[in-house]
């Protein structure tokens, strides 16, 4: 532990030391320090990587209404009967206007009120594109490194920041409101590709027999088109976005078929099952090395997240050497050089730095 | 873009504490803190002391906004307060009251810890501006 410490500044190391120590104050602090940024915070984030690695983390999303922070709070107070502790972090839109948000998931976590290990954060995006995904994997690794059993994030199927926010996790959970026309709008959103297990929740409403028999059209539709495409590779029938399919070959062994599970999350019928379809999937995760693999692809993108940033960053600064952004435009605008030669300008020197060495 | 840029931003948590229902104020006030550009943690109805206190420490808020029309302050506003202090959460949170409550109980919520007492018909942009001045940075 004062091997980590030693590389960062006073205020970091007593903080991670608190986190450690389970310090709820410090936990929250430090997350908050992962969401401004602050001077520092890859320190501190790097300085937990080595306790990390114990946590099981699932993401749970689904549209508007379908019951998400309810199935999280039953979940939770399901883990925490059987003596685990749990992190949660919720996450919601932010207002593209002003920045500011209404964060309301907390209303549903009736079940653990006052309970402290839970640990509920609610998360915005804010500003950058691919912030929150990065911010929301370094949170996972705060709660991770203080010990948390169980990890959720919960998040609402909307768009591609969602999406990858969702990746983070090791099992992927998507909530389908019963008769709501939804099941259409996943397919659009590439929703379906993503979902290890499928809950049916509201399901005592009139249509949710329909909507799993839909499902499990949809749900062997996408295997049948998955097996054609991939010509006879299985791994990818079950693609989690791709890329990490394409890091292991040898999964041929056994493969994952989505499961279907009913819930009414405001009763707590069908949470028992939904946890042990979790649990199940996590064993198959384990056993077919996939968790392996999933946790590479994970660290490759978060590596290449990190370096994206960087040169951008390295660029910015180059850029305003050069006279600042406008003055390169105008030179593009006066028909004197053109955005491709002005890129191979700016880049030239970096390009130079990396073949010396 | 860049990586290290500080992304500072208030986050409030808005809470009703009590056994009344009227919760009309807690949601003008939250729809006008996010207006503002702040993060606005809402817990909905009937919080108690130690669920308030649970989620001013997790979310790490700023501020602390306590609704409370019942009357019943004298009692409910210590409880958080003692609270917080024992998580350590209380030296770096604004707390403010909003609700009706007599110019006497005022006086001894501020002597608590109490940064701000706003009563009925207080503007808006009052409001916020108080935040804006007073909320301790992380």
């Amino acid at each position: 532990m004062t091997g980590d410490t030693g590389r960062i500044g006073g205020e970091h190391a007593d903080l991670l030391d608190d986190l450690l120590a389970g310090k709820h104050r410090a936990l929250a602090r430090v997350i908050t320090k992962i969401e401004n940024r602050d001077p520092g915070y890859r320190d501190l984030v790097s300085a937990l990587h080595d306790h990390t690695g114990s946590s099981e983390v699932v993401g749970i999303t689904g549209s508007p209404g379908a019951g998400k922070s309810t199935l999280v709070d039953k979940v939770a107070n399901y883990y925490r009967e059987r003596g685990e502790t749990v992190g949660v972090i919720a996450v919601d839109p932010s207002s593209p206007f002003t920045g500011g948000a209404v964060l309301g998931d907390r209303i549903r976590m009736a079940s653990n009120v006052g309970d402290m290990d839970v640990f509920f954060r609610s998360m915005s995006a804010r500003g950058t594109l691919g912030g929150l995904s990065t911010a929301t994997t370094d949170a996972v690794k705060a709660l991770d490194a203080f010990g948390k059993d169980k990890i959720l994030i919960e998040t609402v199927g909307a768009g591609q920041n969602e999406i990858d926010v969702v990746k983070t996790a090791d099992t992927v959970a998507v909530l389908v409101p019963p008769e709501s026309g939804d099941n259409v709008q996943m397919l659009k959103a590439g929703i379906l590709e993503i979902g290890d297990v499928f809950v049916v929740n509201k399901a005592d409403l009139d249509g949710a027999d329909r909507t799993v028999q839909e499902l499990r059209e949809m749900l062997h539709m996408r295997d049948d088109r998955a097996a054609t495409l991939s010509t006879g590779h299985h791994g990818a029938s079950r693609s989690q976005g791709g890329s990490e399919d394409s890091e292991d070959g040898d999964d041929e062994r056994e493969r994952w078929d989505p499961r279907i599970v009913e819930t009414v999350a405001k009763d707590g019928d069908g949470v028992p099952e939904f946890v042990e379809t979790l649990a199940d999937h996590r064993a198959y995760l384990e056993r077919s090395g996939r968790l392996e693999a999933k946790a590479r692809t994970r660290y490759a993108e978060e590596i290449r997240n990190l370096l994206r940033d960087d040169v951008g960053e390295l660029l910015e600064d180059e850029i305003e050497r050069r006279g600042g952004m406008a003055e390169l435009v105008a030179g593009v605008m006066a028909r004197e050089t053109d955005p491709y030669s002005v890129a191979d300008e700016v880049i030239d020197p970096l390009e130079g730095c990396l073949d010396d060495s | 873009m860049s990586a290290d840029s500080d992304q500072q931003s208030i986050r409030c948590l808005v809470a009703k504490v009590g056994l009344d229902g009227h919760d009309r104020g807690a949601h003008v006030i939250a729809r006008a803190f996010r207006d503002a550009g702040f993060e606005v943690i809402y817990s909905g109805l009937h919080n108690a002391p130690d669920e308030i206190v649970q989620a001013a420490v997790q979310e790490d808020v700023n501020v602390l906004g306590i609704s409370i029309l019942s009357g019943a302050h004298n009692t409910l506003v210590p409880k958080v307060i003692e609270g917080l202090k024992e998580y350590d959460a209380f030296e770096d949170t604004l707390i403010l009251v909003g609700g009706v409550v007599p110019d006497d109980d005022k006086a001894e919520l501020k002597e608590m810890g109490v940064a701000e007492v706003f009563g009925p018909g207080t503007p808006m942009e009052e409001t916020i501006e108080f935040v804006r001045e007073n909320a301790p940075r992380r």
